[in-house]
């Protein structure tokens, strides 16, 4: 399951570095490692409540899904989607947007960082 | 401005290896059984390679030797002396190795009752003469070098007690109570699994069994013991409110406060616990709130109804409140 797992975000990423200009010039990271994201994001649970490419369960419905999160104009329906709002936002969602349910994440600033980076990596299909 | 006020739990010292690690033995109960498995199999390899070398003689070696392989002597003693010598010397060696896995109590264990629930474990720590002293869920704290006495017992079906790398499986039968003593012989967290299947989402169904030197023991069952943390911040406050006004004390206790709900498992310490929805999730205050908002998307069969009733404000308050319930 693990190593499904792996070899699928693996997959993902291997497709990504094909667009990787895109992705770049969007939403630059220059600290981020996607592939730390996607074990933060294992590691903090974060798909109790989202769907998060890459991690197969749970799929989560109280948050929204993030699929194609590159893509979205707007974080949580209000806030500009650039790396360092998303980076913050991921770490602690009420500072910045006080009516949401997401509580603040277990994340380091670092984390923070890397968790962005992967959901840079989710284009819409 | 609100701070991160989460920063415990991660998935590495939650869910300690999924699936439990079954050949990799923390105590000698658990290595006895270890023991045994690797000398029945490489035993039943080597049987098996033997008659696979006699059966290609037969079926493609030449006439002489398909005589020889046909032949009286070899099948009374290959065929039959032999198998009976080689299997009643491993039965008894067994047996031997493992008959102090059922040794009788000598009343000097530590006493810890297991009850299986469906989907989930109801933990209770008893002194000598039958008390309680604590109670909690999904995770049991045992301290290392001391033998350990599990009453294991159901409150609905047939479930089983599994912990691998500390003991073999026991069945827990509704109505009857079934004991299992085992000792860690290192600190650590240990996964473990209900081994009997018990419908809908058993597979989800986790404990961690935690074991600490002694001195962190006793410091762990001082914490157990005592009543839950009063909330101090403005949003655990507000969610201890929408706690009681939610009707969460319906099902769940929280010790010291009027939640007295004895279905679902007791929150005193829900905090405080590496891992939730028994063993499953990394516990935190996310993971608290979309287990609280849908944990049937998560889980689904389990017994907590969704409460998409609750605003995202609410959510988040109820949320922080029991992620401070150390």
């Amino acid at each position: 399951m693990a190593m499904a797992g792996r070899a699928i975000s693996l997959v993902v990423l291997a497709s990504l570095s094909a667009c990787g200009t895109d992705v770049a010039e969007q939403h630059p990271m220059p600290a981020g490692s996607p592939e730390a994201g996607l074990e933060a994001i294992r590691a903090t649970g974060c798909a109790a409540c989202h769907v998060v490419p890459g991690v197969e369960w749970p799929m989560g419905r109280t948050g929204p899904s993030l699929e194609g999160f590159a893509a979205r104009p707007l974080i949580a329906g209000s806030l500009s989607n650039d790396p360092d709002t998303l980076t913050a936002f991921v770490r602690n969602a009420p500072a910045l947007s006080p009516d949401s349910a997401m509580p603040p994440m277990p994340l380091t600033e670092s984390q923070a960082r890397d968790v962005a980076a992967y959901l840079y990596t989710l284009q819409p299909r | 401005m609100l701070q991160p006020t989460s920063t415990r739990s991660s998935l590495a010292d939650a869910l300690v290896g999924w699936p439990p690690p079954v050949l990799d033995p923390a105590g000698p109960f658990s290595e006895r059984i270890t023991t045994l498995s690797w000398a029945l199999l490489v035993m039943a390899v080597l049987v098996m390679v033997v008659v696979g070398f006699a059966l290609a003689g037969a079926l493609f070696g030449n006439a002489s030797l398909k005589k020889r392989l046909g032949g009286r002597g070899l099948i009374w003693g290959a065929g039959f002396a032999f198998p009976v010598v080689v299997l009643s010397g491993l039965l008894v060696w067994g047996l031997t190795l493992t008959s102090s896995l059922s040794s009788r109590p000598t009343g000097d264990e530590l006493r810890i009752q297991v009850t299986g629930e469906m989907w989930w474990w109801r933990v209770t720590y008893l002194d000598s003469e039958g008390r309680v002293l604590a109670r909690d869920a999904n995770e049991v704290h045992i301290p290392v070098g001391r033998p350990v006495l599990f009453e294991l017992t159901s409150n609905d079906v047939i479930h089983s007690f599994w912990v691998p790398q500390l003991a073999g499986k026991l069945d827990m039968v509704p109505g009857r109570v079934n004991r299992l003593i085992l000792t860690a012989d290192r600190p650590g967290s240990y996964g473990g699994q209900c081994a009997e299947y018990c419908g809908g989402p058993h597979a989800l169904m986790g404990l961690v069994v935690v074991a600490h030197r002694p001195e962190d023991f006793d410091r762990e069952m001082e914490r157990l013991r005592a009543p839950a943390t009063a909330p101090v911040t403005p949003v655990a406050l507000r969610g201890a409110e929408v706690f009681e006004s939610s009707g969460c004390g319906a099902c769940h206790t929280v010790g010291g406060t009027e939640a007295n709900g004895l279905a679902g498992p007791d929150l005193t310490h829900v905090g405080g616990r590496r891992s939730l929805g028994a063993g499953i999730l990394p516990n935190n205050q996310g993971t608290l709130a979309g287990w609280i908002a849908d944990s049937q998307t998560i889980k689904p069969g389990n017994r907590m109804p969704p409460y998409s009733v609750l605003s995202g404000e609410e959510l988040m308050a109820v949320s922080a409140y029991l992620d401070g319930l150390e």
